[in-house]
C-alpha cells in the first residue's frame, strides 16, 4: 500500500498533479461504496476520500447532506466504513484512502481503536472537519499520538479566511497534504471560481510546501485547468456525489462518475 | 466562572469548528474581550436594558401558588414582563451591540421555539441590521405566530427542511449560511451553546436576571433564597439566573430538562437522563446520540427545550456537584402551565412551566420556612394553540 506523501511526491516529480476523488461512504449502500472505488481508482483517481455519513454535517452542501442522509437510513457507521475499507484492500486497490468525518463519530469510536482499525484496514489518513490544529495539539492531543503511533496521516484544511499566522501551523500539523478551501461556504458545487482564488494560491505557496490539494465547488474541465499551475491537485466530491444520486441505476452511476473523474483527471494533464 | 483560555470549563467546551470559521470566531472573541469592560459598552447595554427591554423585571411573590402547595415561599423572576416576553432579548441585545461595533451589516440566527429568532429580529429592527432567521420546518408549525412577528419586524424566515427539521437542524443551516457570507455577517446564537466565546457570551449577558434577583431578595427577604430553579433547554435562561450565586455555596441549583412523552420510551429531550459526552455543533458536552456517535432525535412539547445537546458550563456544574439536574414531563409541564395560569394569572412559556412543574411536585418536601426562586423564562402566548392541540388529543385518549 502506498502512503499519500509517497504517492503525491512521485506525482510532483513527474510534474503532474493528483486527482483526490470524494464520495460518501454507504450511500447507496457499503458494498456499492466498494464498487465505486474500484471504478474511481481504475478511471485514475490517485486519493479518494470517504466520507463518514454524520447526522449534522454542517460543513456539507445539499449534495453530501443528502449522502450522508441515505448512507445513514442503510444503517451505516464508522465501524462498517473501516470494513468497507478492508474489503477494498482485498480486492487489490492500493490508492491511497482518506477518512473524511466530523468529529463526533470519530470520538465516539475512540481515538486509540479507531487508529489502531485504520491501520489494520488500510486507511492511510484522517481529515477531521471540525477540528482545528489548535485543539489537536492541546485538547485532543491523544488523538494526535494515536495517530502517530499508527503512522496514520492526519489532514488539515486551509480556508481562505485563514490567518497567515496560522499557515505554518497548519503545515506542521498536517501530514498528507493540505487541503485548501476553494472558497468560503460548504461543499457544492458552483460554475466559477471564487474571485482571488489563483491569487490567494500564489501567496500560500509561497509560504507553505507540503502538497497544496485544491477542494469544495469544482464540478468542471475549465475549473480545474485554469488551477492546475497553482497547486499539486485538486479534490472533486460533490459532482461525482451527484453523479451517483442521479443515475437510474448503480451500473449507470458507475458509467457516469468513471467518465466524470476520467474527464477531469484528463483536464489537469 | 469564567472558562479557560480555550473556552473550556473543565473537560467541557472548546471551539469544535470548520477552518473557515477560525477566523471569525477569532474576531468575536477579541471583540466580546475587548467591548465588555469597556464602559461606553456598558453604558449603553444599561441603557437598552432599562429604556427598551424594560429592566429590572419584577421579582413575584407567587402567594396563592405557595399556599395551594403549602411549601415554600415562591417567588417567580418575571423575564415574562421583557419587551418581546422572554428572557432571550437579554443576549440578543448584548451580542448586536457587539456586532455593531464590529461594523457587521447582517446578522444571521436559528430559533427553535422562535422566541429567540423575535427577539434577534427585534434588536435588528431597532438598529437598522438586515436579519435572517432559520427555523426548523416542523418548528414553522406549531409556532407559526412568532413567524408571523418576525416577518413583521423586517426578518427574512428560512424553514429547514434538513433533518429532524427542528432546532439543531435550524443551527446546521444558520452556521452554514454563516461560513459562505462570513465578510458581512454576524451569526447571533441563542443559547449558551456552541463554540467558545459564545456559552460565556450568552451567560454575561443573561447574568443580569440573577444579578437583579439577588437585589431584589436581598431587600424583599433579607437573605438569600435557598433554590433556584429554571428550565433547560441550552441552558441560557437558567445559567443567567444560576451565575451570580455560583459562589453562594448555600444556595441550591436545579436545572428542569424535558422528559418529553417519556425517558423510558426514549422520547425525550434530557441529556443528563442517558446522555454522553460528545461533540456536537462546535462545542464538547452532553449530548443524546447513538452508539456510532450519531446525535438522537428528541422530543419535547415545548420547542425551545427540544433539543440534542446541553451548554456545557451545565455539564460542569453538574459534575461539580454545584448544581443538580432534573426533568418534567410533556404532562407535568402542560398541568404546571395551566395551574400558574389559574392560581396567578400568569400563563407560562411551556419551557417555563417545566420549571413550575417541578415546583409543583417538590414543593410539599420542602420546609415553609424556604424560599425558592423560579425564573418565569417566557410568557406562553405563543403556546396556547399546542396547548389546544394537546388537550384535544388528551379528550380523545381519555
Amino acid at each position: 500500500m502506498k502512503s499519500i506523501n509517497d504517492t503525491l511526491n512521485k506525482i510532483r516529480q513527474n510534474g503532474k498533479k493528483a486527482f483526490v476523488a470524494y464520495i460518501t461512504a454507504g450511500d447507496p449502500n457499503l458494498n456499492k461504496t466498494v464498487e465505486l472505488v474500484e471504478t474511481i481508482s481504475e478511471a485514475g483517481a490517485d486519493i479518494i476520500e470517504l466520507g463518514v455519513p454524520f447526522s449534522d454535517p454542517l460543513a456539507d452542501g445539499p449534495t453530501n447532506q443528502k449522502a450522508s442522509e441515505r448512507a445513514l437510513k442503510q444503517g451505516c457507521h464508522l465501524g462498517g466504513v473501516l470494513e468497507s475499507v478492508s474489503k477494498i484492500r482485498q480486492k487489490g486497490i492500493e490508492t491511497p484512502i482518506v477518512l473524511f468525518s466530523y468529529m463526533n463519530p470519530l470520538f465516539r469510536f475512540g481515538f486509540g481503536e479507531l487508529s489502531r482499525r485504520c491501520r489494520e484496514v488500510g486507511v492511510n489518513g484522517l481529515l477531521p472537519v471540525d477540528l482545528t490544529p489548535e485543539s489537536f495539539l492541546e485538547e485532543e492531543r491523544h488523538f494526535k499520538n494515536a495517530l502517530e503511533k499508527e503512522r496514520i496521516e492526519p489532514i488539515f484544511l486551509m480556508a481562505p479566511t485563514t490567518k497567515t499566522s496560522r499557515w505554518k501551523l497548519i503545515e506542521k500539523e498536517t501530514k498528507g497534504f493540505i487541503y485548501y478551501v476553494s472558497r468560503t461556504g460548504t461543499t457544492g458545487v458552483s460554475d466559477k471560481l471564487s474571485e482571488g482564488l489563483l491569487g490567494k494560491l500564489k501567496e500560500v505557496r509561497k509560504v507553505v510546501k507540503k502538497p497544496l490539494i485544491v477542494g469544495f465547488g469544482l464540478s468542471k474541465s475549465e475549473q480545474v485547468k485554469t488551477l492546475a499551475p497553482y497547486c499539486d491537485g485538486i479534490v472533486v466530491g460533490s459532482a461525482i456525489v451527484r453523479e451517483i444520486e442521479t443515475a437510474k441505476n448503480f451500473k449507470e452511476a458507475k458509467k457516469n462518475t468513471h467518465s466524470l473523474v476520467t474527464k477531469l483527471k484528463e483536464s489537469l494533464i | 466562572m469564567n472558562p479557560n483560555s480555550r473556552g473550556f470549563y473543565g473537560q467541557y467546551g472548546g471551539s469544535y469548528i470548520p477552518e473557515t470559521l477560525s477566523a471569525p470566531i477569532e474576531e468575536i472573541k477579541e471583540a466580546f474581550e475587548k467591548f465588555k469592560n469597556e464602559e461606553s459598552f456598558q453604558a449603553d447595554l444599561s441603557y437598552w436594558q432599562k429604556e427598551y427591554i424594560g429592566r429590572a423585571t419584577p421579582l413575584t411573590y407567587a402567594e396563592r401558588l405557595t399556599h395551594f402547595l403549602g411549601g415554600p415561599k415562591i417567588y417567580l423572576k418575571r423575564e415574562d414582563l421583557t419587551h418581546t416576553g422572554a428572557h432571550k432579548i437579554n443576549n440578543t441585545l448584548g451580542q448586536i451591540l457587539i456586532a455593531k461595533r464590529m461594523g457587521k451589516k447582517r446578522i444571521i440566527a436559528e430559533t427553535g421555539a422562535g422566541q429567540h429568532g423575535v427577539a434577534v429580529a427585534t434588536v435588528c429592527a431597532l438598529f437598522g441590521l438586515s436579519c435572517t432567521i432559520y427555523m426548523g420546518e416542523d418548528d414553522t408549525k406549531r409556532q407559526r405566530l412568532n413567524v408571523y412577528r418576525m416577518k413583521l419586524l423586517g426578518a427574512s424566515v428560512r424553514p429547514v427542511t434538513l433533518g429532524s427539521r427542528t432546532l439543531k437542524d435550524a443551527i446546521n443551516e444558520a452556521m452554514r449560511d454563516w461560513v459562505t457570507n462570513i465578510k458581512n455577517s454576524y451569526y447571533l446564537l441563542g443559547s449558551a451553546l456552541g463554540p467558545h466565546p459564545y456559552p460565556q457570551m450568552v451567560t454575561e449577558f443573561q447574568s443580569i436576571i440573577g444579578r437583579e434577583v439577588k437585589e431584589q431578595i436581598l431587600k424583599k427577604e433579607g437573605r438569600l433564597p435557598d433554590q433556584l430553579i429554571a428550565c433547560v433547554g441550552g441552558g441560557s435562561n437558567a445559567i443567567g439566573l444560576f451565575h451570580p450565586f455560583l459562589e453562594d455555596k448555600d444556595v441550591s441549583l436545579i436545572g428542569v430538562e424535558a422528559g418529553g412523552f417519556g425517558i423510558k420510551e426514549k422520547r425525550h429531550s434530557a441529556r443528563f437522563e442517558g446522555g454522553s459526552v460528545g461533540i456536537f455543533q462546535g462545542t464538547k458536552t452532553v449530548i443524546l446520540q447513538d452508539q456510532f456517535g450519531q446525535i438522537e432525535e428528541t422530543e419535547s412539547i415545548s420547542a425551545g427545550l427540544d433539543y440534542a445537546g446541553i451548554g456545557p458550563l451545565h455539564c460542569y456544574l453538574k459534575e461539580m456537584g454545584r448544581a443538580k439536574y432534573t426533568y418534567a414531563t410533556d404532562e407535568e409541564a402542560m398541568n404546571a402551565f395551566s395551574i400558574l395560569s389559574k392560581m396567578e394569572g400568569i400563563i407560562p412559556a411551556l419551557e417555563s412551566s417545566h420549571a413550575i412543574a417541578y415546583i409543583i411536585k417538590e414543593a410539599a418536601h420542602l420546609s415553609k420556612d424556604k424560599i425558592i426562586v423560579c425564573n418565569l423564562s417566557g410568557r406562553g402566548d405563543k403556546d396556547v394553540e399546542t396547548a389546544i392541540l394537546y388537550s384535544s388529543k388528551e379528550e380523545v385518549n381519555n
